[in-house]
């Protein structure tokens, strides 16, 4: 697909959810923005992301395929490594965490690089990726975490405690929160990424645009609205724990900026199990992650594998003795042999 | 379904840990803030209008402080007429409970303004 239709569909469909967004601010339909539709949208993401699970789990790993880059254990004085050749689940369970809390595979990422002195092929560690992604994903949680500010009453120690850290800086007013233009610098990186690089423009598709242009327009807006064209927070405040508290009263003139905001996250939240992103729920059951390198030790069994009907050599010297005799072929048994017994 | 305990203890953790709002907030009185001034001043009219305050009135209260600490000027000419530029004289003779006015929003959306760092709250106005 030319990249330019994935690019513009994608860009497409995220300006008419934000116009759609915008329509909140109707005050006739604010109880179906402000209501119904984050309501919707997390029954939709929770039992989404359920049904991937499920789905995930009834998947039969039929051989181990752990992918390692250590020694396996072996002979005693042949030193293992235990986390990145784990064979047991202490082991996989390092592995596992290192994987998800610092993205250890995509650290060891290699770029090929054919030299400018001659056609010479060098393979080089690479971590752009890496360092986009884990950013992307802690200022992200970061932020999700600051929003639980609004959920909390009185608001928790560790919220306030994120707080002060994300706006050490303590620059501008309202204090300057280094996690939401994290999210937006990463973001826009991992976008401009796919757009510069030509292999990965080629594989990109609308599924990969949509999610950027979306996560990345919530950003913007939650930075436009704290900074810049504000809205009321007090009455957001009051509209979230209403949700809560399942009361379902919308506060009036919160302001258009918040309408398109929540819209958005809606959409994040219910297109999350259907898409890419349900990675977050997918990374853990990945064979080549989350299995034990033991394959020396215990033998897997595939699941799917089902009594297999043989005929054993006895049985067809059994059944043929008198005609390999006949035509002078050895027999373990001797016929007469057979007679007698 | 494969390594079924695992896999539902999961399920129950994300869907425990996904859903606290709601169960947190259980059997809470959810009583938005309702910042109270000095009833003497009813009627009273702020620098600015309310809606442009509500937003805005901590950057001008920083450009407020600027210019009282850096170039000695003290007069605001505002929106409603002229006032002297002072959190403790102007600001707080009507908005004149920190408790009841300041901290009741700021509580609410987890706000630690710095204003009190060099600020102190009269007593008398801690009492109202």
């Amino acid at each position: 697909m030319n990249f330019w239709v994935s690019l513009i569909s994608a860009g497409v469909v995220v300006t008419v959810l934000i116009a759609i967004g915008a329509l909140g601010a109707v005050p006739a339909l604010q109880v179906i923005f402000g209501v119904a539709v984050p309501m919707l949208a997390v029954l939709i993401f929770l039992a989404g992301i359920i049904w991937r699970v499920v789905q995930y789990a009834r998947r039969p790993v039929p051989f181990a395929i752990p992918t390692t880059c250590g020694q396996q254990k072996t002979l005693p004085w042949i030193k293992h490594n235990p986390v990145e050749s784990p064979n047991s689940t202490a082991g996989v369970v390092a592995r596992m965490a290192l994987e998800i809390l610092t993205f250890r595979s995509l650290f060891r990422n290699t770029a090929m690089t054919i030299g400018e002195d001659g056609p010479k092929i060098t393979y080089g560690s690479t971590q752009w990726l890496w360092l986009g992604a884990i950013v992307f994903h802690y200022a992200f949680l970061t932020v999700v975490i600051r929003h639980m500010r609004f959920f909390t009453e009185p608001v928790w120690g560790l919220v306030h405690l994120i707080e002060t850290f994300d706006g050490f800086l303590e620059v501008g007013l309202p204090g300057m929160m280094l996690s939401g233009f994290a999210l937006l610098a990463a973001g826009g990186y991992l976008l401009l990424r796919r757009l510069a690089i030509p292999q990965v423009r080629y594989i990109s598709l609308p599924n990969d645009y949509f999610p950027l242009f979306l996560i990345l327009s919530i950003a913007a807006s939650g930075i436009l609205m704290r900074y810049f064209i504000k809205v009321d927070i007090v009455a957001v405040k009051e509209l979230a724990m209403n949700i809560a508290n399942f009361k379902f009263a919308v506060p009036e003139g919160i302001g258009v900026l918040f309408w398109i905001h929540l819209f958005l996250v809606c959409v994040l939240l219910a297109y999350f199990p259907f898409s890419k992103l349900i990675h977050s729920g997918g990374v853990f059951f990945s064979p080549t992650r989350n299995m034990a390198t033991n394959t020396r030790e215990f033998r897997h069994i595939n699941p799917w594998n089902y009594p297999v009907k043989i005929h054993t050599y006895e049985a067809y010297e059994d059944e043929f003795r008198e005609k390999m005799v006949e035509a002078g072929l050895p027999v373990d048994k001797p016929l007469d042999e057979e007679a007698t017994a | 379904m494969y390594d079924k305990g695992k896999v539902i203890t999961g399920i129950v953790l994300f869907v425990i840990v996904f859903t606290f709002p709601f169960w947190i907030n259980v059997g809470k009185a959810n009583i938005a803030p309702e910042p109270k001034i000095n009833p003497e001043v009813a009627g009273k009219v702020c620098v600015e209008d309310k809606a442009f305050m509500k937003a805005n009135h901590m950057q001008l209260l920083d450009e407020w402080r600027d210019s009282v600490v850096r170039d000695g000027n003290r007069t605001y000419m505002g929106g409603t007429g002229r006032y002297e530029m002072s959190l403790t004289n102007s600001c707080m003779g009507c908005h004149n409970n920190k408790a009841q006015f300041c901290d009741s929003c700021h509580n609410y959306i987890s706000l630690t303004p710095n204003c009190w760092n060099c600020h102190i709250e009269s007593k008398e106005n801690t009492n109202g």
